[in-house]
């Protein structure tokens, strides 16, 4: 075992690119739940990105173009999803559950003809000047355009719930649907934007997975990634400044206990693979000693307009 | 002219009753479209999964069987579920519950190889059910004490057991005259005291079969005449008359997932000691995550949990005769599966809900 061979820099660098997947998949899953719907289908809609992104990239030889057909397949699950719980007014725990088990089988019926292949490279987009500074360089400024996209997203997010009319119709939905619903908003057609964004989101996560971060396509690649998503969504108390800081600790999780298995730690491979699930119950009971963290109001429950 | 929905005061029971019939209508022809799409012959595809298991000449006197087989564990591990669902309570781990079950159960037994004792076998099922039990007290003791959402820690704990059992499998559990090979001794074939063997030859019937068959009898019970069985009914459909009428949440949680870990638990030990045979990394198969699907499409009821749990063993098998005689592949089942969910669910809106169709001045 050896220690010193991990590089600071380098880990760090590698944090913010192991922790791009979730990020983008918790902001996505923020806003929807921030008008009050709960999708459980993370993990579905992200292992339906990785594929359809990576069978895209491979065909076309476009990793942009896969990581918008990743968005389109994520929305389009995404819709499946919407419209089973907001026009068809079933329960959203098990229609999220349902959209996970139909993801993984979907993603691997699509996937089997591309086990084994690499993805075509996104390349770097190094910013000119900034990336030159030592240290700070290397580890913010040398980055594929997908981080940098994610950043952007989370700032838009963030910008838009707290100043945009849109954004305060959105979060009146998700607090209380009824009051909304009588001030003359359309909560089933918000809604069902908020989950067609989440749903795009996820799909861009999984597609950075597959064509980015490992960069191939295996069958069940996600791992639990989606649900880790979840539950920073949970840990950021609704508010996208605290999601980006989630996502980047467990970024820094799973790439620490990935080097520790390549340095030839002294404890087992399997426990340090657990450690990311571990960590994420862990950071779930600490948020939850803290009591009552701000969950939107109407978060799960089924709306219908009785008039 | 439009549609709306009208909320009924309570569910419909003719459409409960006839809402899974309808999903598996539909789930078949949408799955006649995804088979043709496949290449194969929609007609063919669908004979292939759910009649010639039960029928083909050739292969139905070993499929036959296999229904039991599969069936078991799915029914156990869905009415535990169903009892927690009923309630508003998302135990979604008992995958973890069902390995961590198989490891404890498992290892109790093979601490006292080779003893031929009449008592190891139920020593090794009451462990089993106790270390399922344990694994779902842990999310269960965080949600009651802490808040914590047992969605997210029951589900992490699947993870974090499947790297247990890939540690133990090639660690403590292995055999060790298994030349070097991960996996524990094999209980099926090497130490009778522990097996779970066929208990009528050619029928499939084991331990576990007759295990499901009881617990749904228990659960029955339970439901319809035992103040849980209220309790947990009535915290479901209406949580503050519940809380009024002096349930105690924290009990109802405990009971539910204790249950649902025990049963899952039982059901994989009784896994690992007959049809797996033997403790090893993948002998899983996802029981605990299709049990979900199972425990809604029998609509949370013992008696729908064990014709569902019966239909989708059939799927498995049917899936696995696909798979062998029209090269269908593997995942193509798994989708099947996920589809009569969803078709499932979004027809529970005909139990909620009446359709009218209003004219245009009457809004």
């Amino acid at each position: 075992m050896d220690l010193g061979q991990i590089n600071p820099v380098l880990l760090a660098a590698s944090l913010m690119v192991a922790a791009t997947p979730i990020l983008l998949a918790a902001i996505g899953e923020m806003v929807v739940e921030k008008a009050g719907v709960l999708n459980l289908g993370v993990e579905g809609m992200m292992i339906t990105g990785a594929v359809v992104g990576f069978a895209v990239a491979v065909n076309s030889g476009s990793p942009a173009a896969g990581f918008v057909a990743a968005a389109l397949a994520g929305a389009g699950l995404a819709l499946l999803f919407g419209l089973i719980t907001q026009v068809l007014k079933s329960n959203q725990v098990a229609t999220g559950l349902g959209l996970t088990l139909f993801g993984l089988g979907l993603s691997s019926l699509i996937g089997k003809p591309y086990e084994g292949i690499k993805a075509p490279s996104l390349g770097k987009l190094d910013i000119p000047l900034l990336s030159d500074i030592p240290v700070l360089g290397p580890v913010l400024f040398r980055h594929d355009p997908m981080v940098y996209l994610s950043l952007l997203i989370v700032l838009g997010v963030w910008a838009g719930l707290k100043y945009t009319r849109a954004g305060l119709v959105l979060r009146a939905v998700g607090e209380n649907h009824t009051a909304a619903h009588a001030l003359g908003y359309k909560v089933i057609r918000v809604r069902l934007a908020a989950i067609l964004f989440g749903g795009a989101s996820a799909g861009m996560g999984g597609a950075y997975l597959s064509l980015v971060r490992v960069p191939t396509w295996v069958e069940g690649m996600t791992a639990g990634a989606g649900w880790i998503a979840l539950a920073i969504v949970v840990f950021a108390s609704w508010r996208a400044g605290r999601i980006l800081l989630g996502a980047y600790l467990f970024g820094g999780v799973s790439v620490l206990q990935l080097n520790l298995q390549a340095a030839g730690v002294a404890i087992p491979v399997e426990y340090l693979s657990m450690s990311p699930y571990l960590v994420t119950i862990l950071v779930l009971v600490i948020i939850s000693l803290r009591g009552n963290h701000g969950a939107p109001g109407s978060l799960g429950r089924v709306f219908h307009a009785s008039s | 002219m439009r549609f709306a929905l009208e909320k009924r005061p309570a569910p419909s029971r003719l459409m409960l009753g006839l809402t899974p019939l309808f999903a598996v209508i539909a789930t078949m022809l949408a799955g006649g479209v995804m088979f043709w799409a496949l290449g194969a012959n929609p007609v063919e595809a669908i004979r292939t999964i759910f009649l010639d298991p039960l029928f083909d000449p050739t292969f139905g006197a070993y499929s036959r069987p296999q229904l039991l087989v599969k069936a078991a564990p799915l029914i156990l591990i869905a009415i535990g579920l169903s009892l927690g669902f009923k309630a508003g309570i998302w135990n979604i781990g008992a995958e973890g519950q069902y390995i961590i079950g198989a490891v404890v159960g498992a290892a109790v037994g093979l601490a006292f190889y080779p003893t031929e004792s009449r008592l190891i076998f139920p020593a090794m099922v009451i462990a089993g059910a106790l270390g399922g039990w344990a694994w779902a007290m842990i999310p269960a003791i965080l949600k009651t004490r802490l808040g914590t959402n047992e969605i997210l820690v029951s589900l992490m704990l699947v993870y974090v057991a499947e790297n247990i059992l890939a540690s133990v499998a090639s660690g403590v559990l292995k055999n060790p005259e298994g030349r070097g090979f991960p996996g524990s001794r094999n209980f099926a074939r090497d130490y009778p005291a522990a097996s779970n063997l066929e208990l009528l030859p050619g029928t499939g019937m084991h331990w576990g079969v007759v295990a499901a068959f009881i617990a749904v009898i228990a659960a029955y019970v339970l439901m319809t005449r035992h103040k849980m069985g209220f309790s947990i009914r009535l915290t479901g459909e209406a949580p503050r008359a519940a809380r009024f009428a002096g349930v105690n949440p924290t009990r109802l949680v405990v009971f539910s997932l204790g249950m649902a870990g025990a049963l899952a638990g039982m059901a994989g030990l009784f896994e690992v000691t007959g049809p797996a045979g033997q403790i090893s990394i993948d002998f899983g198969s996802g029981y605990g995550f299709t049990a979900i699907i199972v425990a809604f499409l029998g609509r949370l009821h013992p008696v729908g949990i064990l014709l569902a749990g019966l239909l989708m063993a059939l799927t498995y098998i049917g899936g696995e005769l696909a798979q062998l005689m029209l090269g269908m592949p593997a995942a193509a089942i798994q989708l099947f599966q996920g589809m009569l969910l969803f078709f499932l669910l979004a027809m529970d809106v005909f139990a909620n809900y009446r359709i009218r169709i209003k004219t245009r001045e009457a809004a």
